[in-house]
């Protein structure tokens, strides 16, 4: 029996510290793939911080904003010829009734800080303002019609291509070929700069204004949007989460096992491999066309992302209640629980951090979801906010990734800005989203 | 080395009463026939082993008793297995009622991820056995008392369940079975995941029980079957092939089958 001999006499020779020529080769192989797995992983790191970088470089100053710091005499004989203050007449007075009044506020603040205007003219220095400005001045006034005949304090947006030379994308020579602003203006704005009457500020109007047009990048703002997605969020989860997780628990504990339960198995897999704006037309042909829902809704929206997210919530789900262990199934039965006794009081308990954390997950898929909101109207242009749920739920809204999309098909160039800077927010919301799920699960696991 | 075993208690048991009997059950799982024909007579008062080697179809005719079976898709049981006279697989009978009656402990000790005290405390509350606090208490003292573990939790009922050693763990998973009263307790290999002092204290524990339940009890070891039971059966391949008392079972077994496994030549 012990005289088995090798042909090669593998174990015959041979001491410890030499190693054979098979090892040799074993351990090239191994560290051959442990050096393509090292390059694996650097060319993803490589890559996302080359995303991050290039992001955060084009958007980051989206958060900063050029403003201008005035002192308007609101002229009563301009506003409001009737005299009596009455917000119905004076709304008669447009935009257009209003710019003059900035315009010369402007130019008297510009001289009484004694700076030469030469080779500006008055039109231009009116052009340093954003045409959101006498917007901005005129809903102040028509909210507060007191303030007329007074002379008030406050800071308007200056115009893109001002604000855009501050943070270094116009300069004196794209300025020569440019129709909207003449390197004249841009250094009579260094000078007004440097007296203080120009300023950059923390940009919160980023966050709470509505989109803006074309001509009035500095204006533009997420409001609508961030507002219209998280009705859609806040839909998405009243729908998803029950509906998935009783679809979950009732296949995974409840359904007979047979070719229906099968089936149904089979075709949730597939759902979740849909593409994504198979569920927009879904969307557009059910929701709209039949059922009658208003377009650009977060209604639309949030049910048209449910039935995206409902395959991911059913099968994180169903993978968190299989990974109980069945033992846990067996006491609850054996002290006499009934069958929904045991899935409720143990059985999901346990499973509650898998299915938050697939929750979570699925939402935060639907918050970056694009292709189905194009096709049911969310890329319209929304300057309303829409109103408080339930009712400002079929109001018509924007959404974060649509208005990325939206931003970047844009010409002006201060909208690449607004885009990466909406890009920004939308990977903030999405990293708060996973850090949640993150500490959610480490919050509810229990160890049995 | 299998002499009869010395508890002189079974003097005692009434052989004429019945708590379980068992007619022609058989069980099939899908189109496997996995227990033929077995019919047992169950008494009150009595632990009464299972033996036989593994994948004999012991466990499987344990969980008949209180429907656990019911839970395989695929598991199908016939014959008549009654309790105090009454059909329970008859239609009218709700599997709940009847595991409320007839208590299990499972090989592996499963604690639920709560605390010591919930544990025990879940039967009775789903039960509806207490009608305050002081009486959930009550029931849940009386349940750690008896289940041989009182005085080791009793200062951190509050404590995880699932941190008590597996001995505890299998003690406390006891004290929870016998926390709704049942009648008839099963259990399924209850000391194979334990080692020999807590299979010493589990087995105690059994003995003491026999005051008031009838204990039912699968085991690999025949030692331990000759230690605490007064009546065994023995099983081999679906089979029942010989139930008797204890003591007759190893010392004067009728079938060839019993000896040969008894003495060790199979199994």
């Amino acid at each position: 029996m012990s005289d088995i001999s090798y042909p090669n006499g593998a174990h015959a020779q041979k001491s410890l510290l030499v190693q054979d020529a098979r090892t040799r080769k074993r351990n090239a192989a191994e560290e051959r793939f442990r050096r393509m797995g090292l390059v694996a992983v650097t060319i993803g790191i490589l890559a996302l911080v080359g995303l991050l970088s290039s992001i955060i470089a084009n958007g980051a100053s989206s958060f900063r904003q050029t403003f201008v710091n005035l002192e308007v005499y609101l002229d009563p004989a301009k506003l409001d010829k009737a005299g009596d203050r009455d917000p119905a007449k004076m709304a008669k007075v447009t935009t257009f009734g209003y710019s003059p009044l900035l315009g010369r506020a402007l130019a008297q603040t510009i001289e009484a800080q004694g700076i030469s205007t030469e080779g500006v003219s008055k039109k231009e220095i009116e052009a340093l303002l954003s045409k959101e400005a006498p917007a901005t001045l005129r809903d102040m006034v028509l909210a507060n019609p007191a303030l007329v005949g007074q002379t008030i304090s406050l800071q308007v947006l200056a115009q893109g291509r001002i604000d855009g030379y501050f943070k270094g994308r116009v300069t004196m020579e794209s300025a020569e070929l440019d129709r909207n602003i003449s390197p004249a203006q841009l250094e009579l704005a260094d000078a007004l700069r440097a007296a203080g009457i120009i300023d950059l500020r923390f940009n919160w109007g980023f966050f709470t204004a509505p989109d803006a047009s074309d001509t009035r990048p500095e204006a533009a703002g997420l409001g609508v949007a961030i507002l219209g997605s998280a009705y859609m969020m806040l839909i998405v989860l009243c729908l998803s989460l029950p509906i998935g997780v009783a679809a979950s628990i009732y296949l995974e504990e409840f359904a007979p096992q047979n070719k229906w339960t099968d089936l149904i198995e089979v075709n949730i897999s597939n759902l979740a491999a849909v593409p994504s704006i198979v569920f927009g037309i879904l969307g557009l042909a059910i929701f709209i066309n039949f059922v009658g829902l208003p377009q650009s809704a977060p209604i639309v929206g949030g049910l048209v992302l449910t039935l995206m997210t409902l395959p991911t919530i059913i099968i994180a789900t169903r993978a968190a209640l299989k990974a109980v262990p069945p033992s846990i199934r067996d006491a609850a039965l054996g002290v006499g629980a009934s069958k929904m006794q045991s899935v409720f009081h143990h059985v999901l308990p346990l499973a509650m951090p898998g299915i938050l954390t697939g929750t979570i997950i699925g939402l935060a898929q639907a918050l970056g979801e694009t292709a189905p909101l194009l096709l049911i109207g969310m890329v319209a242009f929304v300057r309303e906010y829409p109103g408080s749920p339930p009712e400002g739920l079929m109001d018509p809204a924007s959404a974060l990734p649509v208005q990325v999309y939206n931003w970047t098909t844009r010409g002006d160039p201060a909208f690449v800005e607004r885009a990466s800077g909406a890009i920004i927010v939308l990977l903030c919301f999405l990293v708060i989203m996973n850090i949640a799920a993150i500490m959610l699960r480490r919050r509810f696991e229990r160890r049995w | 080395m299998y002499d009869a075993p010395t508890n002189n208690a079974e003097i005692n048991v009434d052989q004429n009463e019945i708590k379980i009997s068992a007619r022609n059950v058989q069980v099939y799982y899908g189109d496997s026939h996995a227990i033929k024909d077995v019919n047992v007579d169950i008494a009150p008062r009595t632990v009464t082993a299972f033996i036989g080697p593994s994948g004999c179809g012991k466990s499987t005719f344990l969980r008949c008793l209180n429907r656990m079976n019911d839970t395989i898709d695929v598991c199908r049981v016939e014959g008549r297995i009654e309790l105090d006279g009454e059909d329970i697989y008859d239609k009218r009978v709700d599997p709940v009622q009847l595991r409320a009656r007839v208590g299990m402990v499972f090989q592996k000790p499963n604690p639920f991820p709560k605390s010591i005290y919930d544990n025990v405390a879940y039967g009775p509350r789903i039960h509806g056995m207490a009608r305050s606090k002081a009486d959930l208490d009550e029931i849940v003292e009386t349940a750690l008392r008896r289940g041989a573990i009182w005085n080791e939790v009793k200062d951190r009922l509050h404590a995880p369940g699932t941190g008590l050693s597996g001995g505890q763990q299998q003690r406390l998973c006891i004290a929870r079975a016998i926390a709704t009263q049942p009648e008839v307790l099963l259990m399924d290999e209850p000391c194979s995941a334990l080692d020999p002092i807590a299979t010493a204290q589990v087995e105690e524990l059994i003995d003491d029980l026999r005051t008031n339940y009838s204990v039912v009890i699968v085991t690999h070891s025949m030692q331990q079957a000759a230690r605490v039971s007064q009546k065994t059966a023995f099983f081999h391949l679906g089979n029942l092939v010989e139930f008797d008392d204890t003591s007759r079972i190893f010392t004067q077994p009728q079938d060839p089958r019993t000896e040969s496994y008894i003495t060790g030549r199979i199994g």
